[in-house]
């Protein structure tokens, strides 16, 4: 573009409209403003007719000189009408950039807060992702998630009420509360173990696989772990010595409960030895890469949707046990095993943290 | 229906299976655990009224469809009713008289 100075007007012209003045503030606002060409052409317009109206001004022609100070005027008023149209103008652009800015602002916070999310989910051991069987795998693998995730929060907020109700138990027995008392604690100890089977018979339809696997427990429970969940016969064998008064009659029923709960236990796990049998014999019969409609994968997945059947069975076992158990203890002698009960729970929780935690063995 | 009623007379504990239910299996087993041996039918084997049986015993109302068990030609129930007796101390005195061990 020209260089502006050819246009300026010689000082000994400032007297009669401040040319120079008004020539050096559009100047500048061209600088800041887009529309540069057409202004430039009013300058030189505006340029000439100050030029030749200074010849008639210095002679004091009055009448020419009015009509020049009219157009002058008109010509100053279009100007600034313009300049204003272009600050208008550039003023609603940077607004719009600096909308648009914000939003993309927000959209990342919300994007690092969504792959937060995801990573704590993983670290939880959710199977995030597809089975890798067909298109349908990762839409599957969502509706099984929703099972799964709402069981895993349900599972903590189970947690936390156990362990208040074995605090419960604990106050109550070491206060010397009535019977009545203990017992509705027993009643309600009791009601919230079988609420968890329920849980679980959910979450076996979502994902038999997941409650099988104990992903859901801590580590040592893990370790305990039968047919999804804990073995009756063994929270018998092991928390019975923590009642200390019992009858011969007692002792004894609770000795048949102990051999039954066993018998039961090993009848089962008979079944689960037959059911993998059947499952690795039809995959190893047909080809797993074929679609799901092939007889050897309908017989598999048949096969193994008993899988549902057998983790409701153990839990029903538990939750055999635990009412035979409430049948044949007292109330008082009853609190006394939950309580052992919860915190044989607790304690291998613990006990899983410990072992997380261990300093690392010296190279 | 009439098949039904008259294998589940037979004397002893009678069973109605099929040969892919591992949890019938696992019933049986627990039978033979405590002396008992159980005759059993399995539904699939049977070609001609297996599946009339079948829905026969669907209608008994029992919690699950198979397994079906018949003690000395009384209906009993299914898995959950057998492990109910037997954790509560009654199912052996039901298995006495069929079995050799037990009494």
């Amino acid at each position: 573009m020209n260089s502006p100075t050819s246009h300026f007007v010689p000082p000994r012209r400032m007297g009669v409209y401040d040319p120079i003045h008004q020539i050096s503030m559009w100047e500048e606002n061209f600088r800041n403003n887009v529309d540069l060409s057409a202004s430039t052409l009013l300058i030189d317009d505006a340029e000439i007719k100050f030029d030749n109206q200074s010849e008639y001004a210095s002679h004091g022609i009055p009448g020419t000189s009015k009509q020049y100070d009219q157009e002058a005027n008109r010509l100053a008023d279009k100007i600034q009408r313009r300049l204003a149209q272009n600050r208008e103008a550039a003023r609603k652009s940077r607004l719009r950039k600096k909308a648009y800015v914000q939003q993309l602002e927000s959209c990342r916070v919300k994007l690092m807060q969504l792959e937060q999310e995801v990573d704590h989910a993983k670290q939880k051991g959710l199977h995030i992702g597809g089975t890798g069987l067909g298109s349908n795998s990762l839409d599957f693998a969502a509706s099984v998630n929703s099972g799964i995730t709402s069981f895993e929060m349900e599972y903590g907020h189970w947690l936390e009420e156990r362990n208040r109700l074995t605090m419960a138990l604990r106050n109550a027995l070491n206060s010397h509360v009535s019977d009545i008392e203990l017992g509705e604690l027993v009643d309600g100890a009791m009601s919230h173990y079988f609420k968890l089977f329920g849980m679980k018979s959910a979450a076996a339809k979502a994902d038999a696989f997941y409650v099988m696997s104990g992903m859901w427990k801590s580590s040592a429970e893990r370790f305990f772990f039968w047919i999804g969940g804990f073995r009756p016969s063994e929270i018998l064998k092991i928390l019975v010595p923590r009642i200390e008064t019992m009858t011969e009659q007692q002792r004894s029923d609770i000795s048949n409960l102990g051999k039954s709960c066993q018998q039961a236990e090993d009848a089962l796990s008979q079944g689960m030895d037959k059911l993998q049998q059947m499952v690795s014999e039809s995959v190893a019969a047909g080809q797993l890469e074929e679609q799901t409609d092939t007889p050897h994968m309908s017989t598999a997945m048949e096969r193994l949707a008993a899988l549902v059947s057998f983790v409701n069975q153990a839990d029903h076992l538990r939750q055999e046990t635990l009412l035979q158990m409430s049948r044949i203890l007292t109330k008082r002698q009853a609190a006394r095993w939950l309580l052992a009960l919860g915190e044989y729970f607790q304690s291998l929780q613990a006990l899983s943290s410990f072992w997380a935690n261990r300093p690392p063995k010296p190279a | 229906m009439e098949k039904v009623t008259r294998l589940a007379s037979q004397n002893g504990v009678v069973i109605f299976t099929k040969s892919s239910c591992c949890l019938c299996y696992a019933v049986k087993i627990l039978f033979q655990e405590l002396g008992v041996n159980p005759t059993v039918h399995e539904l699939d084997k049977d070609t001609v009224e297996g599946r009339e049986m079948e829905k026969a015993i669907a209608r008994l109302g029992c919690s699950a469809p198979i397994p079906v068990v018949y003690i000395g030609g009384k209906l009993v129930g299914s898995t959950n009713e057998v492990m109910s007796l037997h954790l509560s101390g009654s199912l052996i005195p039901l298995l006495k008289p069929y079995s050799a061990t037990l009494s």
